[in-house]
């Protein structure tokens, strides 16, 4: 069971992420958009997706200092363990709030306003319920045992068991042992890793940062093949007036 | 200097009857698609008036277009690269769908379906498209039609907004009594398109061989720039797709040398579609010249001119194909806008330089005429009303020459001119030169010039050369250059038409993927969602 859990699903779910990609790359570059939604509704969105995105990139940013980052690299450099947890959980709380009010506003204009509700697709009904589970067993883990509770150092366990993933020799018995709500976050993730490739989440892949530095207008050479030139409606015309026997076709 | 081709379109506005026949049948082309139905590629707005979307013209509002910093560079009006790309989770700047308006359908299947015997007469009630709620229509693409409205909301044109006060004040308590016209629009097809240069993803792209601005469909991600970045207003978002769509210049007939579905159609035959010379290098420093009021003649002066043996030369030699050649030397629109000068670009002080150009309307200017009591067959007298009924004049200056009052009455007098020298021609065969000294025309010019505006017929209206592939085009150039080569006998590969292939392509550079039913694939309505298809796996 361990072994299926800590170990199967993980790279299950990052072989789904990586063949989903290639696969809606290769078959649905017309779907890869953020689907905006700007146009139907402007006043909420305007509050909640820069809320939420902030708080979504500083949430993304800290799981990467977190679990990529060992405690050891963190100690040599002079952090001490007091001030990491410190920035880590206030830093998680703050971004992590913007992240729950930003989603709750996204969800919520789904729900109040008819325009934006009319295209909610299944698939973003899916993500939704996602990303909330998600959020909130995050948030519950950091909030709930972190700075209300007697605190887990995940660093020990979690993390080391996440970078062992990709050096392929994870150790299962690291996350036995962990408390549920991390349990779940963790197992949570991959799942949410697998969902991501047929989603809108697409798009964070697109992030255009190489904006920056193309020219302003840009050229391009029509490729394919041209259409025949057509005949003008006066020939046309002219044509329909010649005898059938003249050879009109 | 970087000779290229761009295919460009003139409007003569005191054709424009105001039909929407343009509009409609480039909808039923083009538009008539989920997620679409609030767009019009092609619109027909009335002037004055707010125009669509609403207040689209004003540029402190939106934020459209370019504009000149304080150390005179060219930069978009919503700001650089950086604060751009800060925007993206919600654009400012973004109009939303009740600045265009809410489209309706109208459930008809109560009539069809009503059973015998009622006593009332069943109706039809319009319901919103978006949400599929009954709803009042309080808006559309041209509410305004023929002033309707106008004693509400006219008084926001943004045009009138601009013009000095008195005047101004004038247009908005005179409203009905004034003059009004009606302005047909569709993208520009910029030079220095905003659009293009807001695009993060680098998807939408103006094509090197006739300027057309397109929008790469595979590429877009919808962050929805370009569509707050035109000042006119002429990208949209497809809500369905998520994805910003555009009038394409119906590319596909272009390349086949027809006109487009908005020229073809058009009731007042008031479009012209040739091709202009330009040079590439020269856009950038014409863009940004210090004076709104110099823009109108520093973007003629891009255009080359294509009688011009030099600039023939220098076209043959970057491999532009000789009927393309030709096709310039005959557009209508270069001699519109370059030879008789006629033709006025829409809100030049955009600094896009846009490629569709407007005659400017005479009509109101004859209305004043009449209300002033004055005689408007009398070149005299319309020429006074132009110098000292400045209303409909100094309007017409807002919207195509940045203000600029002497260059749009220039153009008008030369219109009025052009009509009371043809009436005395007509009427008693006396040429009046004293006419043509006041505008600095020729009599031959003069009639040409009729001609083209009156009675042109198709294919002088429409100069269109057929599109090359690449390859095509090298090789004329080279056979053009060797008169001997044995490349563009009959059935060589020179022959132009025996290189391109029957074939129309929705999207440049793009081949036809059939439809692959599958689990995630898009559902018939353009909507990425969850498709279970019954009849996977057994076609
Ligand atoms: C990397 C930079 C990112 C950029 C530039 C970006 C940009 C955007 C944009 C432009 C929209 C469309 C908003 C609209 O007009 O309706 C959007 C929507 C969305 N993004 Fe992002 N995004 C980024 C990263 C992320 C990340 C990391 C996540 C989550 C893990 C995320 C999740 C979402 C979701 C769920 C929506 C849908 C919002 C809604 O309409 O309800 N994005 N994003
Ligand atoms: S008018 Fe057309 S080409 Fe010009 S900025 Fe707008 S969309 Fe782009
Ligand atoms: S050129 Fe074609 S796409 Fe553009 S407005 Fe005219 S009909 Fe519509
Ligand atoms: S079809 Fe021609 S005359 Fe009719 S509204 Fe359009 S541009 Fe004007």
């Amino acid at each position: 069971m361990t072994t299926l859990v800590w170990i199967v699903l993980p790279y299950l779910c990052l072989a789904v992420f990586v063949a989903g990609h290639v696969w809606r790359w290769r078959h649905d570059q017309f779907g890869w958009t953020t689907h905006t939604s700007q146009l139907l509704e402007n006043r909420l969105l305007r509050l909640a997706s820069p809320l939420f995105h902030l708080g979504a990139l500083g949430v993304i940013g800290g799981h990467a200092m977190g679990l990529v980052v060992p405690a050891s690299l963190t100690e040599k450099i002079g952090i001490s363990e007091h001030l990491y947890h410190l920035t880590a959980v206030w830093g998680g709380t703050v971004t992590g709030a913007m992240l729950v009010a930003g989603l709750a506003l996204l969800i919520a204009r789904r729900f109040v306003n008819g325009r934006v509700r009319r295209v909610t697709t299944t698939m973003d009904k899916v993500l939704y319920t996602a990303l909330a589970v998600m959020v909130a067993l995050g948030m519950t883990a950091t909030v709930g045992t972190n700075l209300l509770g007697e605190g887990y150092d995940y660093r020990e366990t979690i993390a080391v068991w996440f970078r062992g993933i990709f050096w392929f020799q994870p150790d299962p018995a690291l996350m036995s042992g962990a408390p549920l709500v991390y349990q779940l976050h963790a197992i949570g993730g991959f799942l949410l890793l697998a969902l991501w490739p047929f989603t809108r989440l697409v798009h964070v892949w697109s992030a255009p940062l190489a904006y920056l530095w193309r020219p302003y207008v840009v050229y391009r050479a029509r490729r394919g093949a041209v259409p025949a030139a057509q005949p003008t409606p006066a020939a046309v015309r002219d044509r329909a007036h010649l005898p059938i026997s003249s050879g009109r076709a | 200097m970087k000779i290229r081709a761009q295919v460009a379109m003139v409007m003569n506005l005191d054709k424009c009857i105001g039909c929407h026949t343009c509009s409609v049948t480039c909808k039923q082309t083009w538009t008539n698609r989920d997620g679409t139905e609030y767009v019009w590629f092609n619109n027909v707005e009335t002037k004055p008036g707010i125009g669509y979307p609403k207040h689209y013209e004003d540029q402190d509002r939106w934020h459209g277009g370019w504009q000149l910093d304080d150390k005179g560079r060219l930069k978009l009006r919503s700001g650089g690269r950086l604060k751009r790309l800060s925007r993206l989770f919600a654009n400012p700047d973004l109009p939303s769908i009740d600045d265009y308006y809410e489209p309706a359908t109208f459930d008809k299947d109560i009539l069809v379906n009503a059973p015998a015997g009622l006593k009332d007469t069943p109706v039809k009630r319009p319901h919103s498209a978006l949400t599929g709620e009954p709803m009042a229509v309080t808006w559309g693409a041209n509410w305004e039609d023929s002033l309707g409205g106008a004693h509400e909301h006219a008084g926001g044109d943004p045009n009138i907004a601009r013009m000095p006060s008195e005047a101004a004040a004038k247009v908005k308590f005179e409203f009905e009594k004034t003059f009004m016209f009606h302005l047909p629009r569709i993208c520009e097809h910029c030079l220095n398109p905003a659009c293009v240069s807001a695009c993060p993803s680098g998807a939408m792209y103006k094509r090197e061989e006739d300027g057309i601005v397109l929008v790469d469909q595979d590429r877009c991600r919808g962050w929805r720039m370009c569509v707050s970045a035109c000042p006119y207003k002429k990208v949209y978002v497809n809500h369905t797709t998520g994805k910003a769509e555009k009038c394409t210049f119906c590319f596909p007939r272009i390349e086949a040398g027809q006109p487009t579905i908005c020229s073809e159609t058009c009731v007042g035959r008031l479009r012209y579609l040739g091709i202009v010379l330009y040079d590439e290098d020269a856009v950038l420093a014409a863009a940004s010249v210090a004076d709104e009021r110099d823009l109108l003649d520093a973007q003629r002066a891009v255009f080359l001119d294509p009688a011009d043996p030099a600039v023939r030369q220098a076209a043959r030699e970057a491999g532009m194909p000789p009927d393309w050649l030709d096709a310039a030397e005959r557009s209508p629109v270069w001699r519109l806008i370059s030879e008789y000068q006629v033709a006025l670009p829409l809100h030049p002080e955009y600094r896009t330089l846009p490629m569709v150009w407007y005659i400017p309307p005479l009509s109101p200017v004859l209305d004043a005429v009449g209300q002033a009591g004055r005689d408007d067959t009398d070149a005299d007298d319309v020429f006074h009303t132009i110098r000292d009924l400045r209303i409909p004049v100094e309007y017409l200056a807002e919207l195509f020459t940045a203000g600029d009052v002497e260059a749009v009455a220039g153009v008008l007098m030369k219109l009025a001119a052009m009509r009371s020298y043809m009436r005395a021609r007509t009427l008693d065969g006396t040429v009046a030169t004293d006419l043509l000294d006041g505008i600095g025309m020729t009599a031959d010019q003069v009639e040409a010039m009729y001609r083209l505006l009156a009675v042109a017929k198709y294919d002088e209206r429409y100069v269109i050369p057929v599109a090359h592939t690449k390859d095509a085009a090298a090789l004329e150039a080279q056979a053009a250059a060797h008169p001997d080569c044995a490349l563009d006998c009959a059935g060589g590969p020179g022959m132009t038409t025996e290189a391109t292939v029957q074939s129309f392509h929705l999207v440049d550079g793009d081949e036809v993927r059939p439809g692959r039913p599958g689990l995630l694939s898009r559902r018939a309505d353009g909507r990425r969602g969850l498709t279970i298809n019954p009849l996977r796996g057994r076609s």
